[in-house]
């Protein structure tokens, strides 16, 4: 079971390039607004039709621009679940369910399949109910539980909790992350948030202005994203311009500083990556030791943020502390900081 | 007092808002789809009835259905009909003048239906056709239930083309607008008096059929 996906598109201001595959696990596609997520998932479930390319889904040709192949999308058996739910307004929570039973046509073996629906995702109370007087956590609920009825080879959820308060976004998050483990077929979650992508999803894509910048396992995606672009998606908030000097060995502009990396540092490296919170204070002669002076300080519930330039005030760096309780005191300006040779990212581009 | 113009007028009516419900809905939603500059001349041509002077809208339809034009001998010489100065002539002008509300109030209620509505529904893997009446429509009705009471008003108030297409012949062409012009001409006040409140009261019945047809809706929505 998996999707390959080749496709090309031209959309308003750039050419959407996504080539991936994803295998029987949940993918997350991460990229920032615009950048061609949505698209992708539009043209996987045959909404929008690209330009050219291929998209095949466990063994099924969808779409083949060169052999002249378009399914329609009632033919594919994709599940997509919209950011708006998209529930019929007109129809009850148990009429929308019915509504993806399309190919059972006994009466009986609808209305049985439609209760376990009904019972598996708790809405057996609300099965009366029009949408419209649903909360955003229960629509989502009946928004799934009517994709899911219909058995779809591929669930592919477009930025899911983008219309849920954040109080109700943990707990539904929660739901929906057993829900993709559990999934038998290929699950896609499209999102902008790194820390949904990270806590949902084994495997990662990170797209950027239509193009596919790093696909892979999303531990190793975050630990060595590779380009600024992508190291910029994962949520690092340094990237701090360098030049290289050797294979592990690279020189930070504006600082003076010379760094040891424990990956391999490529040519055509022009940046290192480092996570905020991967700095810790050290004394002159520490490897990898930078020379700081703190400009500004600002508190969070759960961490400081420490604002630090070098000392000509050049260049700056960002510096996040944990707090171990929120009325822990904020740290000592440091005098220097260092980074694991192994927390150091290298990015091209 | 004779009632036929009050018959004849709500005949004329009640055909023509049919035609145009369907007409009105079916350009609608096919030329909302359409390149930008074909709908844009599309739409120019559709609207068009609406801000003419209801003659010119009657001088093209002599021009295509007068007894000496080719339309009207077509009819004549195949089917023995004469399309003008009928009881039915009146029907052309009304769905002429009547054809734009309809269409622009369904037309604007299809663009600001939300499309994901009809994609989700595709990918369900409902047909075109299903999507249509039972989700696009539905959606689509507060807009679709005013501009077909629109296109019911305009055409039983229709006098201007009416008059010159099937002019007034008592009991047989005659409307209740066209009468209320004849009793006044022929300083009958009294009578154009009745036939103006006659319509007054149909066109208050009708709107408010509609407004109490919307509440039951939101409630029937709501429950």
């Amino acid at each position: 079971m998996s999707l390959e996906v080749n496709i090309e598109k031209k959309l308003d201001g750039f050419t959407l390039r996504a080539a991936f595959t994803a295998g029987n696990t949940s993918t997350a596609l991460l990229g920032a607004s615009g950048c061609g997520k949505s698209m992708t998932l539009r043209c996987i479930a045959g909404i929008l039709k690209p330009d050219r390319g291929r998209i095949v889904l466990d063994g099924r040709v969808l779409f083949d621009s060169a052999q002249h192949i378009d399914l329609p999308p009632q033919q594919r058996g994709v599940g997509l679940l919209f950011q708006n739910y998209a529930l019929f307004p007109n129809m009850t929570v148990e009429q929308n369910i019915l509504c993806g039973l399309k190919a059972e046509k006994d009466p009986a073996a609808r209305r049985a399949a439609c209760a376990e629906m009904l019972r598996a995702m708790r809405l057996e109370t609300l099965a009366k109910r029009y949408p419209a007087q649903l909360s955003g956590g229960q629509q989502q609920r009946a928004a799934l539980a009517r994709i899911l009825v219909g058995k779809p080879r591929i669930l592919m959820l477009d930025e899911p909790f983008s219309a849920l308060d954040s109080y109700l976004r943990e707990e539904v998050e929660g739901e929906v992350g057993s829900l993709l483990a559990n999934f038998a077929g290929t699950a896609l979650l499209v999102t902008h948030n790194r820390d949904e992508a990270y806590r949902l999803c084994k495997e990662m894509i990170v797209l950027n202005e239509g193009q596919v910048l790093r696909a892979g396992r999303t531990k190793e995606v975050f630990a060595d994203p590779q380009s600024i672009a992508a190291a910029r998606l994962t949520g690092c908030k340094n990237i701090l311009p360098c030049t290289p000097l050797d294979s592990r060995t690279v020189r930070m502009d504006g600082w003076g500083t010379t760094l040891r990396l424990t990956l391999p540092v490529p040519a055509g490296c022009t940046a290192v990556g480092i996570r905020a919170h991967d700095f810790t204070p050290c004394a002159t002669d520490a490897p990898n030791a930078i020379p700081v002076k703190a400009v500004s300080t600002s508190e969070n519930p759960f961490d400081w943020n420490l604002i630090c330039t070098s000392p000509e005030g050049t260049a700056q760096l960002w510096w996040k502390v944990g707090k171990t309780s929120l009325s822990a005191a904020a740290p000592e300006p440091p005098q220097y900081l260092c980074a694991a040779p192994e927390s150091i990212m290298p990015l091209k581009g | 007092m004779d009632w036929y113009p009050l018959w004849n007028s709500l005949r004329i009516a009640l055909i023509s808002c049919a035609a145009v419900f369907f007409l009105g809905i079916f350009a609608a939603y096919y030329i909302a789809r359409l390149p930008r500059v074909v709908k844009g001349v599309l739409d120019v041509l559709l609207t068009l009835p609406m801000v003419l002077p209801p003659t010119v809208v009657g001088y093209f339809l002599l021009l295509l259905f007068g007894a000496k034009r080719p339309l009207g001998i077509f009819f004549m010489q195949h089917f023995g009909v004469k399309l003008v100065m009928n009881w039915y002539s009146a029907i052309f002008a009304s769905i002429v003048v009547a054809f734009p509300l309809m269409y622009r109030t369904a037309r604007g209620a299809f663009e600001s239906f939300d499309e994901t509505l009809a994609w989700s529904a595709q990918t369900l893997g409902q047909s075109d056709t299903w999507i249509f009446w039972r989700v696009r429509m539905p959606a689509c009705r507060q807009g679709i239930l005013a501009g077909t009471v629109l296109a019911f008003a305009r055409a039983l108030g229709e006098y201007g083309a009416t008059s010159m297409i099937a002019g007034y012949t008592p009991g047989k062409t005659a409307t209740i607008a066209t009468t209320v012009y004849q009793l006044w001409r022929t300083n009958d006040e009294l009578g154009a008096m009745r036939w103006v409140l006659v319509d007054i009261a149909i066109s208050a019945v009708v709107l408010l059929a509609v407004n109490l047809l919307e509440k039951k809706q939101k409630a029937g929505a709501r429950k």
